[in-house]
């Protein structure tokens, strides 16, 4: 393999990363961070990545006189010797040459190769070592850059912890995050309740190119129902909804209304005097009841009872207002939402919940919040119980919730539940899936927690150190960061892949790609509904 | 040794300088020549070419004035040729002993009347496998400039190559790792041997 040899190792550590010195054949116009190269040491080799490139000279008199080199002979001359570019090499992984250490497969690494070990690209064949094939748990999420080879995330570990999809607006977030849904859901890893603000996962999404993409429903079909907050919408769209959510005003508990302080312009006291109407009205009772006050003398009297200011009181009643004019928010729901969500979650149908019209960030961060509580309970509620008995445990529950930094940001992150199971891991196997395009606005704690991040393009500093937080080789991964393309083109690391890997991502929305991904067509659908009638009868 | 072209008058480890049979006839700057120890086949490049009167004391005085063309003097006066004689000097850059070829210095100088001719192309080729000489012919100090000798070295050798740009290429870049301290002479080298 010394045809793409590409230079030598000749200084550096194993914090700092590796210096490459390039030989004249290889050229610094080829190189791109991002890629991985493999360090032949003499009894073992090194995987790495290319975090930097930079251009140098044998001799300072090189760079203060240099060569006449419109000459292209004297130019070529001179390329790679008396000036030369160098590439800096993040080590990654280790792999032994003999037979053991084959079969343990690459291993972290603990030391740097000697001076002057080779450096060569990595070959298919090392990346397909190190990233797997696809399997019942790896599933194929993209390429690396410029190679043929699958890149596949290992789900099972994947949905253990919660994890990040990040990047600025129109990267790729929402793509790559309907591509990991599907991979997670179709392989019976996890159920996932997905909280779709922008009707984009369920039926079908949009997308520059073709205009529309097949959502999950239409892959996953029974293994995915899609629940809406606004029938109407759905109807206009054509969507067949699986159940339509109404939320009554008993099931609205104080500190939901508490979580939407910031978005409805709440007082800390009017905060507070949620509380004692709950206390006093009952827990089931008091959005229906306070917002039943009229505002007469009576009203006044229970104000000066609990000891409520009235500019306090005007500003709760304003928010309440605001809420009971969301449409799904009805005094008598005709169902509980609740249950009916977790009886398809139980069943190991995901949900998909639609928002329709209803974007509005109040609507998005009330019922979110509202249902993850709930059904977070009733997960832990199961989880005691099995272990308590042994009995099986629930099958793990991925939350997937854009616009992430509204439930996790600095000031909210301690008392939401989106804060908690973030910190929790997966203790009551509920794990979170994050997609956001402003990381930084994310608790760094909750963000540190993270299992594996994947993030496209970010353009403020700010942002990339915290989906950085924690990470080993910061700098470096921060110069991948900046270099990555405005589309389809992410760094993922973390838990559920042995390396950090640049990958375009795997395609989504082409006819092909659909097959691939197991949709079936139109035709074989209806083939395989009348076979199952057959079969029925 | 076939077409031989002189012997050894005076010899040293590195370098050796060579009388001509024929008058004027020496090898051209920067060609490859070999003469031996007896036992060791010893490679130099020609750097530097004399002719100068047999005996120190007779100075040549001038003879054409008469003459229509230079060469008539000659013609006139055939006795000339046998009083001038024209001497060769080689820098020493590699050996070889057996079958091996090194390029670097013999264990001894060459001897005295050891008979000297220019290497035939495949000794060329064969010598030329590794470039590891410059480093002699570029450094050591002789009379006249290294930098032409090498440019004029790599020039006549280039010619036997069957790809005489790569060759040139490689020797630019061997070059280019040795004089990155000295980027004009580098220059000026590379200027000389640009295909
Ligand atoms: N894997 C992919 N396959 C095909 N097209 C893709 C893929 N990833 C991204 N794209 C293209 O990039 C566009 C933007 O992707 P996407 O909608 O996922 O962005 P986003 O990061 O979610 O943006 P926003 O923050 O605005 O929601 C898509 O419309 C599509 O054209
Ligand atoms: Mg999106």
């Amino acid at each position: 393999m010394t045809e793409d040899r590409l230079g030598i190792v000749v200084a550096g550590s194993l914090t700092a990363g590796l210096e490459v010195k390039l030989d004249s054949s290889a050229s610094v116009e080829d190189m791109a961070v991002g890629r991985y190269v493999v360090i032949e040491g003499q009894k073992s080799s090194l995987f790495g990545m290319i975090t930097d490139i930079s251009l140098d000279a044998a001799n300072q008199q090189m760079a203060i006189t240099p060569p006449n080199v419109s000459d292209p002979f004297i130019a070529e001359v001179v390329s790679g010797t008396a000036v030369f570019g160098k590439i800096k090499v993040r080590p990654e992984l280790y792999m032994g040459s003999d037979a053991i250490s084959l079969l343990d497969g690459p291993q972290p690494v603990k030391t740097v190769p000697s001076h002057y070990s080779k450096v060569r690209s990595a070959t298919e064949a090392d990346m397909e070592r190190i990233f797997g094939a696809e399997g019942a748990k790896h599933f194929y999420v993209g390429n690396p850059l410029d190679m043929e080879i699958k890149v596949c995330l290992n789900l099972e570990e994947f949905v253990k912890r919660s994890n990040g999809v990040f990047g600025k607006s129109g990267t790729g977030k929402t793509f790559l995050t309907r591509i990991l849904l599907s991979g997670i859901i179709q392989k019976d890893i996890a159920t996932s309740l997905i909280f779709d603000m922008h009707s984009e996962y369920g039926w079908e999404g949009t997308s520059e190119h073709s205009k529309k993409v097949k959502g999950l429903k239409q892959l996953l079909q029974s293994k995915l129902a899609v629940f809406t907050l606004d029938e109407e919408n759905a109807r206009r769209r054509k969507v067949s909804a699986d159940y339509i959510v109404e939320i009554g005003y008993d099931e609205i508990e104080p500190q939901d209304v508490e979580m939407l302080a910031q978005t409805l312009n709440l007082t800390q006291p009017a905060c507070e005097a949620v509380y004692q109407f709950a206390r006093e009205f009952g827990d089931g009772k008091w959005l229906a009841s306070a917002l039943a006050l009229e505002g007469g003398e009576e009203t006044r009297g229970l104000l000066d009872r609990l000891n409520i200011h009235e500019s306090t009181y005007r500003n709760l009643r304003r928010g309440l207002d605001k809420l009971s004019r969301l449409p799904f928010l009805t005094g008598h729901a005709r169902d509980n939402s609740v249950k009916r969500i977790l009886e398809y979650l139980e069943r190991g149908v995901s949900v998909v919940l639609e928002f329709g019209r209803y974007t509005d960030i109040v609507a998005y961060i009330l019922v979110a919040n509202l249902l993850t509580r709930r059904i977070y309970d009733r997960y832990r509620e199961r989880t005691e119980r099995a272990m308590g008995s042994d009995g099986v445990q629930p099958q793990p529950l991925v939350i997937t919730i854009e616009e992430a930094h509204k439930f996790l940001n600095p000031q909210v992150a301690n008392q939401t539940i989106f804060g908690t199971i973030a910190r929790e891991m997966r203790k009551y196997n509920v794990t979170l899936l994050v997609v956001d395009q402003r990381p930084s606005g994310i608790d760094e704690e909750v963000m540190s927690q993270f299992g594996t991040k994947a993030t496209y393009l970010l353009d403020n500093e700010r942002d990339v150190d915290n989906v950085l937080m924690g990470v080993s080789g910061k700098s470096e991964l921060r110069t991948v960061i900046s270099k990555l393309e405005n589309k389809q083109q992410t760094l993922i690391f973390g838990h559920a892949l042995p390396l950090p890997v640049v990958i375009k991502t795997r395609e989504y929305g082409s006819a092909e790609s659909y097959q691939e991904f197991g949709f079936a067509d139109a035709a074989a659908l209806k083939r395989k509904a009348e076979q199952d009638k057959e079969e029925l009868w | 040794m076939s077409d031989k072209l002189g012997e050894v008058i005076e010899a040293s480890t590195a370098e050796f300088t060579a009388e001509c049979y024929e008058l004027y006839s020496a090898p051209a700057l920067g060609s490859l020549v070999k003469t031996s120890d007896g036992d060791v086949q010893i490679y130099g490049v020609v750097y530097n070419t004399t002719t100068e009167s047999m005996d120190p004391g007779r100075r040549p005085i001038a003879r054409g004035k008469h003459e229509k063309d230079a060469s008539d003097i000659y013609r006139s006066s055939p006795q000339l040729s046998v009083l001038f004689r024209t001497n060769f000097q080689a820098l020493v850059i590699g050996h070889k002993i057996t079958d091996d070829v090194n390029r670097y210095l013999p264990p001894r100088p060459a001897r005295i009347h050891s008979f000297v001719c220019e290497l035939d192309e495949g000794e060329i080729k064969d010598f030329m496998l590794s470039l590891d000489f410059l480093y002699i012919l570029a450094s050591t100090p002789i009379v006249g400039s290294n930098d032409e000798v090498v440019a004029a070295c790599l020039r006549n050798v280039s010619k036997v190559q069957d790809d005489s740009r790569a060759f040139l290429l490689k020797a630019g870049k061997e070059l280019a790792v040795l004089l990155s301290a000295e980027p004009h002479r580098l220059e000026a080298i590379l200027r000389r041997i640009r295909p």
